[in-house]
């Protein structure tokens, strides 16, 4: 029976959702899309996810051990590992084994544990690292590798995917260096040609990609349809990838129609890029995230606003990490102005007036 | 529900936890076996104890009234038993710190005699202020739990003309179903109690709300409520908590009952069913609130069911009724997610008690809590549309001002939050603490003034006292001096007179 | 590189003599923050402090000659109220708060004395020349003035009862693996 001087409080029951449950459906959701993606490049992307994972977990659980807090039951909660995951998707898949170390730790050190522990940290730690990454070492993270499938002729085995991994990629591999679809029609422009005509050379984005990416991007109808599956399980809902979409989908369509020769379509900007991945799996991270539905429209609206204006106009050509990184500074604000409405006071906070 | 319905019509808010009513609303109302002893407390309501007017060793019989209310907001209360007053005594209250309160012990003589009673033949001809008046009499209190004195409630509703009394069949607790049992079993008396009540308010209609996962009970209170247009039965969606007053007025009528106001502000009353039940037997048949239905379920009871007892029951000869299968882990009053733990099963069953629990291990298995993961689902869960993400953020980094700025006071307590949080984070617990530091700090504050006035007064006490001296031994002086030159000028006189 | 430099000087000195002119112009005059202090206090003036009354104590406290523990009614909590407010660092430890207190007289020892009635601040204590005393638990302001007094140690203060009306739930202990070093 319950000690006198430490009564248990309602309610005495609860549900039998937990973190850890949540997170292990997330990461479920993203496993055809990481399978397709290691079987599209090869031996090295999966030791590139396994080196990612590993330093993020054992980040994780550094800092813990460090601060005396116990490891097990954090570590168990599987966030660490989705951390880790979804900053390998968003890693070139050929990338050297320390881009995905270092950014693993970074992750979950610097961006996560330096705040706090779950729930405590401002920014989402998968994009801090891959911000961190891109700006310090920009060759390695935008070198990307056209597909090279697992069953494909000359595609590296295990031993050799490893060595790839580790060693960088040998001269003799057939592996075709290749720009993302992004980069390409960026760097055309600022050369001064056109899309219209630089765009006949290039892959074509298409839902069942096989052009240049990262893990995550290549397969955006796996990935929204992993998206749609989380959605229906109430695991997130439906306001930010809508917005964030839409942010990106309005602007990109307006002015292509504008000015079909300098800007993208819409398809291809949904299509390329980290834009899936981003609104599905990264701008709905709870922790970094507005907690109210109208708040999370604005902010998935921003991110997908923000990412649309540094992919055209700023200097990289990917926006989805900086966008995300932005909105995650604004969402105290939303969060402390965009509030739901109480029962029985108007939307300032003061009662109602009583009708019958 | 289909599932186009439990799209379109289901309320956000709330939670739908499983049910665990059946079987023990299925089963047949059992009556218990007449006690050796009940013990009935002075405070089952909420206002003021009510005063004892019983000595020890006086017989009573039952129905008799042993406590008189005390003040405007209390009850009298009755005794459930004839026999013999044995003491009036501290017995541990059912609440969850365990502390004791003040009970009328009476031995049972088995006899089951009643007090003389007043039956009305037609209630509905009574005047309002006479149904009234014999509902106080009753000692007839909310029977949902909230236990609120119903007579005060229907004075309050006649004054302020509401239009409408709203009926609460809703019983939206997992597990508990006494107002089920009573709405399948009795809702000729429900009904009948309805039209009192609405004739003691002065409502021009009654709308009773039951949750549709009570097939039999809406089919019951129709046939009931045929031959009176005028109270309407309106099943509505089965969501925790569909029952809670300001929910239920929304359903059903739309109206939203303001902050910092009453029901009956905006035109409606809300009566529970067995409340109007009771109401029935007081005003029709003279007898005073001294048994109720209680259920008895979770995964300790043997044969969970309804019980038919009579009020100061202690709940272990409830449970020993019904029979354990082992040792309860927890025994809760109420329902899961409101109820009240109880620190041990000697505690009498109390006027608002509509179930006792008995969990198992695997029921009372509490999850080591984790950190906030900000995913947001109890404020999606908040019937009242408030933030316990952030009340209990403030909360527990001893901001409780930050907290009530996110309007804690209007919190509750229903529960919702603490049930969807994944990381089963204990925000009920957090939110009453608060409420009540909050409470003791305005106390605090009342006496902090009330002290400064004492000083003052003291001072001012002293100051007076001072001059009263001062004035005093002013007088006394020139009164000794007047009294001097008086006897000297007298002497100065005699003097004169002898030489003249 | 010299209109680099040049500009920010002068954008230096001009923001740094504003601010001078801000601090003589815009100044706050007196201390407001006795006046918050002073309202913290208990207000019984009842001397434990060594100060002659809360007004005096407020005073040296906001000039920070005080420590914030020095109020024995007003216990831990008040202590805490007043190191948040004057934003110094409190050691709780060495203030047994055992919650607020009552003076409670003991009827067989009190000999009627009157000797605690006139010292009690807020008048709580009853009684006369040779009648037993006896407190007015709702006056009471806990400051041991009266314990003091008593030449027959009849009055002691005694622990105020919780009551069901006025328990408080505890707030939930930290769980391990989310508490801070604590």
């Amino acid at each position: 029976m319950n000690a006198m001087n430490t009564p248990i409080s309602s309610p005495h029951t609860t549900t039998t959702q937990s973190v850890s449950r949540v997170m292990v459906t997330v990461m479920l959701a993203l496993v055809p899309a990481t399978l397709f993606g290691f079987w599209l490049y090869g031996w090295p992307s999966i030791w590139l996810w396994l080196v990612t994972v590993g330093a993020a977990t054992f980040g994780e659980a550094f800092c813990l051990r460090l601060m005396d807090r116990p490891v097990l039951p954090a570590v168990h909660d599987g966030s660490a590992i989705l951390t880790g995951w979804l900053l390998a998707m968003s890693l070139p898949p050929w990338a050297p084994w320390w881009i995905g170390a270092f950014g693993g730790l970074f992750a979950t050190m610097l961006a996560k544990q330096a705040f706090g522990g779950l729930g405590q940290n401002l920014f989402n730690p998968a994009m801090v690292a891959r911000v961190a990454l891109l700006i310090s070492f920009p060759v390695q993270m935008t070198s990307w590798v056209a597909p090279l499938p697992l069953d494909a002729i000359g595609a590296p085995g295990p031993i050799s995917g490893l060595l790839v991994t580790l060693k960088g990629i040998p001269s003799g591999l057939d592996a075709v260096a290749s720009a993302s679809l992004l980069g390409f029609a960026k760097t055309e422009l600022s050369r001064g040609v056109d899309l219209l005509q630089s765009l006949g050379h290039a892959p074509i984005p298409t839902w069942f990609g096989s052009r240049p990416g990262s893990l995550g991007e290549t397969a955006a109808w796996l990935i929204a349809a992993g998206g749609v599956v989380m959605m229906f399980l109430r695991i997130i809902s439906w306001h930010i990838p809508l917005a964030m979409l839409a942010g990106i989908a309005i602007p990109a369509a307006i002015l292509h129609a504008v000015d079909p020769a300098r800007y993208l379509d819409m398809p291809t900007h949904l299509l390329s890029g980290g834009a899936m991945l981003g609104a599905f799996f990264i701008a709905t991270d709870y922790v970094t995230s507005p907690s109210t539905p109208k708040g999370q429209l604005i902010f998935g609206a921003g991110c997908g606003v923000l990412t649309y204006v540094i992919r055209t106009w700023a200097g990289y050509p990917e926006g989805v990490a900086f966008a995300v990184l932005l909105m995650n500074a604004l969402t105290p604000i939303i969060d402390s102005y965009v509030k739901p409405r109480i029962y029985g006071r108007d939307r300032k906070g003061s009662a109602l007036k009583a009708q019958r | 529900m289909g599932f186009f319905e439990r799209i379109f019509k289901e309320p956000r808010w709330g939670v739908h936890p499983d049910d665990h009513k059946r079987p023990a609303a299925d089963a047949p109302l059992r009556i218990l076996p007449p006690p050796a002893k009940v013990y009935m407390p002075l405070q089952q309501h909420v206002g003021g104890a009510a005063r004892p007017i019983v000595l020890v060793g006086q017989k009573v019989l039952k129905g008799q009234l042993l406590a008189e209310p005390s003040g405007n907001i209390s009850a009298p209360i009755h005794a459930p038993v004839s026999g013999t007053v044995a003491a009036i005594g501290e017995v541990t209250a059912p609440h969850a710190s365990g502390l004791g309160f003040t009970a009328i012990t009476i031995d049972n003589d088995f006899e089951n005699r009643w007090i003389e009673s007043e039956p009305v033949a037609d209630p509905l001809a009574l005047a309002p202020e006479e149904i009234t008046k014999r509902t106080a009499a009753a000692g007839i209190v909310g029977l949902g739990g909230a236990t609120f004195p119903s007579a005060a409630k229907f004075s309050l509703g006649r004054r302020l003309k509401v239009d409408t009394l709203i009926v609460n069949g809703g019983e939206c607790e997992p597990y508990l179903s006494a107002d089920d049992r009573i709405m399948r079993d009795s809702a000729a008396a429900v009904v009948d109690g309805v039209r009192i009540v609405m004739r003691a308010i002065g409502a021009e209609q009654a709308l009773v709300g039951i949750e549709d996962n009570k097939p039999e009970a809406i089919a019951a209170m129709r046939v009931a409520a045929k031959p009176f247009p005028e109270v309407k039965i309106r099943p509505v969606p089965t969501r925790y908590p569909m029952g809670s007053d300001r929910q239920l007025i929304q359903t059903l009528t739309g109206r939203e009952v303001p902050a910092d106001a009453r029901a009956a502000e905006v035109g409606v009353l809300v009566h529970n069913v067995s409340t109007c039940a009771a109401v029935h037997q007081a005003v029709r048949f003279g007898r005073p609130l001294v048994e109720r239905i209680v259920t008895i379920n979770g995964g300790a009871v043997k044969e969970p069911g309804n019980i038919f007892a009579p009020i100061g029951t202690l709940v272990s000869e409830l449970l020993d009724f019904c029979g354990l299968h082992c040792e309860p882990a927890r025994i809760i009053l109420g329902g899961p997610m409101m109820g009240t733990p109880l620190p041990h099963a000697q505690v009498p069953l109390v006027k608002g008690a509509s179930g006792i629990l008995a969990f198992d291990a695997k029921e009372a298995f509490v999850p080591e809590a984790g950190p906030c993961i900000r995913c947001g689902n109890c404020t999606r869960a908040c019937p009242m549309g408030l933030q316990p993400l952030e009340m209990g953020a403030h909360i527990r980094a001893g901001d409780l001002d930050g907290a009530e700025k996110f309007m804690l006071g209007d919190c509750m307590s229903c529960g919702c939050c603490a049930y969807v949080c994944p990381s089963h984070i204990p925000l009920v617990q957090y939110f009453n603490h608060a409420k009540g530091e909050l409470w003791a700090k305005e106390r605090t504050k009342l006496r902090v003034d009330a002290s400064k006035r004492l000083v003052e007064a003291r001072a001012q006490r002293l100051e007076r006292e001072a001059k009263e001296k001062a004035e005093a031994a002013a007088r006394r002086k020139a009164e000794r001096a007047a009294a001097k030159a008086k006897a000297a000028a007298e002497a100065q006189g005699q003097a004169e007179g002898e030489t003249a | 590189m010299l209109t680099a430099v040049g500009s920010l000087t002068v954008m230096g000195v001009a923001l740094g003599g504003l601010l001078g002119v801000a601090s003589r112009y815009l100044a706050v005059e007196g201390n407001p923050i006795e006046g918050e202090i002073k309202d913290l206090l208990p207000g019984s003036q009842c001397g434990q402090c060594g100060y002659v009354g809360c007004a005096q104590a407020a005073t040296a406290l906001a000039k920070g000659e005080a420590p914030v523990t020095l109020c024995p009614p007003g216990g831990r909590a008040l202590a805490q109220q007043l190191a948040a407010k004057l934003g110094v660092k409190v050691d709780l430890s060495a203030i047994s708060d055992d919650g607020p207190k009552l003076a409670q007289v003991a009827e067989e020892i009190c000999i009627g004395c009157c000797k605690c009635i006139k010292v009690c601040p807020t008048d709580a204590i009853l009684g006369a020349a040779k009648q037993i005393h006896n407190v007015i638990r709702e006056a009471c302001t806990g400051c041991g003035a009266c314990v003091d007094r008593c030449p027959t140690e009849a009055m002691t203060m005694v622990p105020v009862p919780v009551t069901l009306q006025h328990w408080i739930w505890p707030k939930p202990a930290l769980n391990t693996a989310v508490a801070a070093h604590a």
